[in-house]
C-alpha cells in the first residue's frame, strides 16, 4: 500500500478546501440559516410540530443531508475533474498508486470535508432550535457512510463529466429535486396515498428517514431499510469506481 | 548488462482507429541519454505516455529493469520520472509544496533536503513560496523537472523539454540534463530539433508515422547515412558541365565558379578519384576544395523521404 501516495492525495484535497474556506463553509452556514428562517419561521408557525417534533427541529436531519449530498458531489466531483481539465492528471497516472488508493485519497477527503460541513450544520441549526440525538452512534455513521457513498458517486460524475456544466447537472437536476421531494421539510405519511407510493421510489427518503431516526427516533420507513438502502448504494457506487478503473474509462486512452 | 528499458513489438491503435505506434521493437542503455527524434505526430508522446502508464498498449509488450510495466507497475512506475510535452501544473499550489506532493504521489517519504537540492539546482528555490501560476514559462518548465526528480528515479523522460523555450533556456536545460546523466540518471527525450539530438544524444532512434526507422549511436549514424559533399572552386568559370562529366551529377553553382559532387561515405568507392582524373582529362582545373558533412537533419528528410 501507498499510504504516502494516499495522505498527498488527501492533503492536496484539503489544502483546496482551506483555500476556499469561504466558500466551503460560510457559504453553507449561510443557507442553512436562511432556511431556518425562511422554513422554520414562515411554515413553523402553521405545522407547528411533526410527530411529537417541533417542525425547526424536525427539518434539521433532511437539512444536513441536502447540503451533505450536493456537497460530497460537487467536491469529489470538482476534484478528480480538474487535473483531468488541466492535464495534471498525468502525475497521477503515471505513479505507482493503485485504484484503491487513488479513490482513499480523492473521495476520502470529499467525505471528511461533507462531514465536517455536516457538523457544523449541525451546530448551527444548534443555534435556532433544541436538538436531541438518541442515537449519536447511528447519527454518525449515517454521516460518514453517506457523505462516502455521495462523494465517490461525485468522483464518478468528474470522471464522466467532459464539460464543467455537467459537474452541475447531476446535483441540480437529480439530487436537490429528489431530496426536497424525499422528506426533508415533511414526513412522507403527510402525502396522500399515492404521492406516498411514489416517494418510496426516491432514494433519498431513505436517507433522510434514517438520518432522522438517529435524531428522534421516528421513520417514514423502517430503518432497517434505510441501512439497507444506503450499503446498496455504497456498493453500487464502489462497483462502479472499480470497473472505470478496469476498463481505464476515460482516463487512459 | 540488460537493457534498462526493452519495448518489443509494442502497437498502438487509438479509439479513433488511429494507428500511432506499427510494431516498435527498442532498448534503452542504463545510463545513456537516448533521443527519440521525429515531425509532429510522429508517436513519441505515445510511446513515452505507454512507458509511463499513461495510455494502454493494444499489443506487445514493455519491460523495465526486466520488469513488465502492467505487472510490477509499482516498481516500475516508481523508478521512472516524467516531464511532459505541455506545460500541465497546478496553479493556486506553491512550488513547494506541488514538488512534495509529487514526491509522496510516487510513493517517497518526506524529504525537505532532497526537494530542496532539487529546486535549488533548478533556480527554483526563491521561489518555492510562490503559486505555481506566478511562475514564467521557463520557470514552469523547470518545475515539472523538479517534480519529476522529486522521487528520485533512475529513468526520466523528457517529452519535447525544449520546444518553444528560447536558445538561453535551451542550453540551460541542456546542461540540467547533462548533469542528470552524469549523476547516474537514465535518460529518454523526444525531440523534432535535430540540433538538439545531435547536441545531447548519446544514441538516436529515429521515428516517423509510428514506425521507428533506425536507432544508432549518433556518430555512427552520421558516419552511416551521412552524405559529403566536396565543392571545387574552379580555376577557369564553366557554363555548363561537360558531358564527359554527367555520370557525377556535378552541380554548377549561378557563377559556373564552382561544381558541388555529393557523394555516400558508405559507398565502397567515393569516386572522388575517377572525378578528380576525369577532370584533369577534360582539362578543367580547380584551385580549392573542401568537404561538408550533412548534418542530422538531411540525413532525417532522407530517411523520412526514403519511407513514403
Ligand atoms: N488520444 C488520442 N486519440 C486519437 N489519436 C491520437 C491520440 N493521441 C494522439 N493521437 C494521434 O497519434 C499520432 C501520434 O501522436 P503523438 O504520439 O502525440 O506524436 P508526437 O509526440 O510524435 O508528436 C498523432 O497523429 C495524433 O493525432
Ligand atoms: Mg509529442
Amino acid at each position: 500500500m501507498n499510504l504516502y501516495a494516499v495522505r498527498a492525495i488527501y492533503h492536496f484535497e484539503m489544502a483546496r478546501a482551506w483555500r476556499t474556506l469561504m466558500q466551503s463553509i460560510v457559504s453553507p452556514v449561510l443557507s442553512t440559516s436562511l432556511y431556518f428562517v425562511v422554513f422554520g419561521a414562515a411554515i413553523g408557525t402553521r405545522i407547528t410540530e411533526i410527530d411529537g417534533v417541533g417542525y425547526g427541529a424536525f427539518i434539521v436531519p433532511g437539512l444536513i443531508m441536502l447540503s451533505l449530498l450536493t456537497q460530497s458531489i460537487s467536491n469529489a466531483s470538482f476534484g478528480i475533474y480538474f487535473p483531468r481539465f488541466t492535464g495534471t492528471i498525468y502525475e497521477l497516472l503515471s505513479a505507482p498508486v493503485s485504484p484503491p488508493e487513488i479513490v482513499l485519497g480523492y473521495v476520502g477527503a470529499a467525505a471528511t470535508k461533507s462531514v465536517i460541513l455536516g457538523l457544523i450544520i449541525l451546530a448551527t441549526a444548534g443555534l435556532f432550535v433544541p436538538l436531541r440525538i438518541e442515537h449519536p452512534v447511528w447519527m454518525l455513521a449515517f454521516l460518514v457512510l453517506t457523505a462516502f457513498t455521495f462523494s465517490l458517486l461525485g468522483f464518478i460524475i468528474g470522471i464522466w463529466a467532459d464539460g464543467f456544466e455537467k459537474l452541475q447537472v447531476i446535483p441540480l437536476l437529480v439530487i436537490t429535486p429528489l431530496t426536497f421531494l424525499g422528506g426533508t421539510f415533511y414526513s412522507v405519511n403527510m402525502l396522500p396515498p399515492f404521492w406516498q407510493a411514489i416517494s418510496m421510489f426516491n432514494p433519498v427518503v431513505y436517507l433522510v428517514s434514517g438520518f432522522r431516526w438517529s435524531f428522534y427516533e421516528i421513520a417514514d420507513v423502517d430503518v432497517a431499510l434505510s441501512v439497507a438502502a444506503t450499503l446498496g448504494f455504497l456498493l453500487l457506487c464502489l462497483a462502479s469506481v472499480w470497473w472505470i478503473f478496469r476498463t481505464g474509462y476515460r482516463l487512459k486512452a | 548488462m540488460t537493457p534498462v528499458i526493452a519495448v518489443s513489438n509494442l502497437s498502438k491503435t487509438y479509439a479513433t482507429g488511429f494507428q500511432a505506434l506499427k510494431r516498435i521493437n527498442l532498448e534503452i542503455r542504463r545510463g545513456e541519454i537516448f533521443a527519440l527524434l521525429g515531425p509532429n505526430g510522429a508517436g513519441k508522446t505515445t510511446l513515452i505516455s505507454i512507458v509511463c502508464g499513461i495510455v494502454n498498449p493494444s499489443e506487445g509488450e514493455v519491460l523495465v529493469d526486466g520488469r513488465d510495466i502492467a505487472a510490477h507497475y509499482r516498481t516500475v512506475r516508481s523508478m521512472i520520472g516524467l516531464v511532459p510535452q505541455e506545460l500541465t501544473t497546478d496553479a493556486f499550489e506553491s512550488v513547494w509544496a506541488t514538488t512534495s506532493f509529487s514526491r509522496g504521489l510516487f510513493g517517497r517519504p518526506p524529504n525537505a533536503a532532497h526537494i530542496e537540492k532539487i529546486l535549488r539546482a533548478l533556480s527554483l528555490w526563491e521561489k518555492k513560496d510562490d503559486r505555481v501560476m506566478t511562475l514564467s514559462g521557463g520557470m514552469k518548465r523547470r518545475l515539472l523537472i523538479a517534480k519529476a526528480l522529486s522521487h528520485e528515479p533512475q529513468i526520466l523522460f523528457l517529452d519535447e523539454p525544449t520546444a518553444g523555450v528560447d536558445v538561453e533556456l535551451r542550453k540551460d536545460m541542456w546542461n540540467i540534463v547533462r548533469a542528470l546523466r552524469d549523476s547516474g540518471v537514465t535518460i529518454i527525450l523526444t525531440t523534432h530539433y535535430i540540433e538538439e539530438a545531435e547536441e545531447m544524444a548519446d544514441r538516436v532512434g529515429v521515428i516517423a508515422k509510428g514506425e521507428l526507422l533506425l536507432v544508432e549511436g549518433k556518430e555512427a549514424l552520421m558516419r552511416k547515412l551521412g552524405r559529403k559533399q566536396l565543392t571545387l572552386q574552379l580555376r577557369e568559370r564553366l557554363a555548363e558541365v561537360p558531358a564527359a562529366l554527367a555520370k557525377y551529377r556535378l552541380e554548377l553553382n549561378a557563377e559556373g565558379s564552382a561544381v558541388v559532387y555529393t557523394y555516400d561515405t558508405q559507398a565502397e568507392r567515393t569516386g572522388i578519384t575517377a572525378l578528380l582524373d576525369d577532370m584533369g582529362a577534360a582539362g578543367i582545373g580547380f584551385i580549392d576544395l573542401h568537404t561538408d558533412q550533412s548534418s542530422l537533419e538531411d540525413i532525417f528528410v532522407d530517411l523520412v523521404r526514403t519511407t513514403r
